[in-house]
């Protein structure tokens, strides 16, 4: 399909049903876009997509923000089961029920969380100690997760787990997909810094999946955690997609309403410094176009974590320049830390309309993108992955790779 | 944006690639850059008859291959991986395109057919001490004498200026900018050699005294000589990407095959995050540097050439000092080449202006600095 037809099939979906009609909801129209396989452009037909390649997504996007004002910013509406879930469903997940799981996954009806990192494996998540053990047709999961990002209004959650303790760490694990209204688990906010708790700790008490809920074969799971984890990163990495958009031009909306009064030099200062964010910022995006011209099909491989890496960056500079443009006003943080339990990440992520808007956002962005270089994979992890995956360096002598895990130390 | 190379532009890149891995070794660029002049007469004719590379960007017509921004980016990102030592960039790139866009048909349908077969070699020298980037600066004045012009002054920083056989020069008659052109031996033109920080490439200092030129081009040339140091940019952006790659690409190398204290060097992580931050800039560097050349004839064109000018000459210098430090002492010698890069990578971030002043563009045009 060339991409004058994508562009006609949108137009034609738009006829449908439009996301500017009051009546027709994010679900509704969704729904709609994902049965024209308009939502995940390159899986294949039937699973919400025409099986093109995955740079024709960007003209589907590019076309509904032409001819709609409501514009559903996907990883707003499920970060997670976006991002990382229907990847992972595509890949592994078995053919009953997939279809549905997607559908729901692209309309926000089910959120997803990833139940991965615990109290003792964070960067090293292939050490974690939780277990599952099998019981007849099902596995009894016990242990505790951390920093689990909206696992308090999830109804899936990607758990990885140890089935085997007695070979080496990578080789023990398997990966669920579980039910998160099961009997058993329990949600606990944790507090962050910004205030709010988007993220939570899990506890897993004598919980039961079925086997039918393993993606990939039984020790196998971190196979499938590293797919999950590489559509993290590429997802986190992904760059604006609009060029001057994202905060770069958020910081540039603050430098035009500065009241901040300035000596000459320190004003050249400060604008030599924005103009060097601007570029990297429009280079980073174009980084993000060319990964996805090149990008055939599947899904993403280490190069992902150079976007990653870039953007957290880059990106935590330009909100903390944000605040410097702001001067003194960046001594008031009129949101307050009492305790928020956001029920999905978009309130503060976006709005960029009003002066008011930008300076709560950049306060509060200030705060939360100090977590961009630790969620996904800390920026050491990554230039690690880029050092040995991508370029070839050797590793780090290992002194847990070829031993039972149990007989790992841990702290 | 499209950034995709076709078949063909895969295999212009592997022939180059196959060509410059002979011709331009690394005892060659030792040769080479050991010379007055800074490369071989020999390999020019080869590079010119059996690759067309001196016609690249010549129209057919005029013996060229016709070529545009795109392949010549390629070929600027392969003889920036090896420091060939040519006069590409002066007379291939900036003195082409100030002949094309600037000069009168007749003077184009003489000049460019001889630097297509790569008979003849060409400069454009338009720099004047003080501001050398800034057309708008120029003083130099042509002296009209009937039909007949002379030069008088000094134009520096000239590429290639004491080898080039077609000396194009850029001055003013009246009010308006314009193109002439100097006979090698004309009478009171001496060319002085300046000894450069990257030997690599030739520059000297033209002085005229009372020396018969030319006119060539009938119309203001501001706009085209603008527009020819866009091209030059955008191309030396990608001679910039190239190099950088191979600074990289040595370091990763050298990395896993020095050992200290019982392991390779690169399984430290001092040494392995380096590696990986010069990744990330160079895959940027890439973008730029590609973004410019694809969107050449596209409005926006001239901040898409500044910004992969500051930014892919900053990363070239950044690549080029890890380099060094990663092969510790070794690398501060003369025998091995990591110091030619630097060289390379520190004075083709001063050519054609400082990554500041093309930042300056950029601020500009995007309203962070008042226009
Ligand atoms: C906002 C936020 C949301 C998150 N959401 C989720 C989620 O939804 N699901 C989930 O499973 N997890 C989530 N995480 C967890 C995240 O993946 C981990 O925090 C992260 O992997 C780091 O693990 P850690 O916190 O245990 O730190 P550690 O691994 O203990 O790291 C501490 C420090 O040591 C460094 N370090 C560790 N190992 C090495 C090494 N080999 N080489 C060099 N340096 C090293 C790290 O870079 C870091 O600086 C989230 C985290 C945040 C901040």
């Amino acid at each position: 399909m060339t991409e004058t037809e994508v562009r006609e099939r949108v137009r034609s979906l738009l006829q449908k049903i439009h996301p500017d009609d009051p009546g027709a909801t994010a679900v509704d129209f969704r729904g709609v876009q994902f049965d024209h396989g308009l939502a995940f452009a390159s899986y294949p037909e039937g699973l919400g997509g025409l099986g093109l390649s995955p740079k024709m997504q960007s003209i589907v996007n590019d076309e509904l923000q032409q001819n709609a004002k409501t514009f559903y910013e996907n990883l707003a509406i499920n970060p997670i089961g976006i991002g990382m879930g229907a990847p992972v469903l595509l890949t592994y997940g078995k053919d009953e029920g997939k279809r549905e799981m997607l559908r729901r996954i692209f309309t926000g009806e089910d959120i997803w969380c990833q139940l991965f990192s615990e109290p003792s494996a964070g960067s090293d998540v292939a050490g974690l100690s939780s277990r599952a053990v099998r019981n007849g047709d099902d596995w009894v999961v016990n242990g505790q997760k951390v920093w689990t990002t909206l696992a308090h209004v999830s109804k899936w959650g990607m758990l990885v787990t140890r089935t085997d303790p007695d070979v080496p760490k990578h080789d023990g694990l398997s990966y669920f997909l579980l039910d998160m209204e099961s009997p058993g688990v329990e949600c606990r906010p944790l507090y962050q810094i910004t205030g709010e708790a988007e993220f939570n700790e899990v506890f897993l008490n004598d919980v039961r999946i079925p086997h039918s809920r393993m993606l990939g074969e039984e020790g196998q799971g971190w196979r499938v955690a590293i797919t999950t984890l590489m559509n993290e990163r590429s997802a986190l990495g992904g760059g604006a997609s609009r060029k001057g958009g994202g905060p770069v031009s958020l910081l540039l909306k603050l430098l035009q309403e500065s009241k901040v009064s300035r000596s000459k030099v320190e004003q050249a200062l400060l604008e030599d410094r924005i103009t060097r964010l601007y570029i990297r910022a429009e280079m980073l995006r174009l980084t993000t176009l060319r990964a996805r011209a090149t990008q055939r099909s599947g899904n993403p491989g280490p190069e992902g974590s150079v976007g990653k890496v870039a953007q957290s960056e880059l990106y935590q500079q330009v909100w903390e320049t944000c605040i410097d443009v702001l001067g003194e006003d960046g001594l008031i943080y009129e949101l307050g830390y009492e305790l928020r339990r956001p029920g999905d990440i978009t309130s503060l992520r976006s709005g960029n309309d009003d002066d008011e808007t930008r300076r709560l956002q950049a306060k509060y962005q200030l705060l939360r993108s100090q977590a961009n270089t630790i969620e996904g994979g800390t920026s050491e992890i990554m230039r690690n992955i880029l050092g040995e995956r991508v370029l070839g360096l050797p590793g780090e002598p290992r002194v847990d790779k070829n031993i039972a895990w149990k007989d790992v130390p841990r702290g | 944006m499209n950034f995709e190379f076709s078949e063909e532009h895969e295999d212009l890149r592997r022939t180059v690639r196959q060509f410059l891995e002979n011709e331009s070794n690394e005892t060659a660029v030792r040769e080479m850059m050991a010379e007055e002049n800074g490369f071989s007469r020999e390999v020019w004719a080869r590079l010119s008859e059996e690759l067309g590379l001196a016609g690249l960007i010549i129209e057919e017509k005029h013996g060229g291959a016709g070529f545009g921004m795109v392949e010549l980016a390629i070929v600027m990102e392969e003889m920036g991986r090896v420091l060939l030592c040519a006069p590409f960039l002066s007379s291939a790139v900036l003195a082409t395109s100030a002949i094309e866009l600037g000069a009168d048909a007749s003077i184009q349908a003489d000049l460019l057919p001889q630097i297509a077969s790569g008979e003849k070699t060409a400069t454009l020298a338009f720099s004047e001490a003080g501001d050398p980037w800034n057309l708008g600066k120029i003083e130099m004045t042509a002296a009209a004498n009937g039909d007949a012009f002379k030069l008088s002054g000094q134009k520096t920083f000239v590429l290639d200026g004491r080898s080039a056989n077609i000396i194009l020069v850029a001055a003013k008659v009246g009010s308006e900018l314009t193109l002439l052109q100097v006979d090698e031996d004309a009478a009171g033109l001496t060319r002085e050699s300046l000894p450069p920080l990257d030997p690599t490439r030739k520059l000297a200092t033209l002085r005229f005294d009372h020396t018969p030129a030319k006119r060539i081009a009938s119309v203001d040339v501001r706009g085209a000589l603008e527009q020819s140091i866009q091209r030059t940019i955008t191309a030396l952006a990608a001679e910039q990407l190239g190099g950088a790659q191979r600074c990289l690409d040595m370091a990763v190398d050298y990395a896993k095959s020095r050992l200290q204290f019982g392991r390779p060097i690169g399984s430290y992580q001092a040494i392995k995050h380096q590696c990986a931050d010069l990744l990330v800039e160079v895959e940027l560097a890439r973008s730029a540097a590609y973004a410019a050349a694809f969107s050449a004839d596209d409005k926006g064109a001239d901040i898409a050439a500044a910004m992969a000018k500051s930014f892919c000459s900053e990363t070239y210098a950044k690549a080029a000092k890890r380099n060094i430090q990663i092969h510790g002492g070794m690398g501060f010698t003369w025998e091995h080449p990591a110091h030619l890069y630097l060289k390379r990578a520190k004075a083709s971030e001063i050519i054609f202006g400082s990554p500041s002043l093309h930042r300056e563009k950029v601020a500009r045009s995007v309203g962070i600095s008042a226009a």
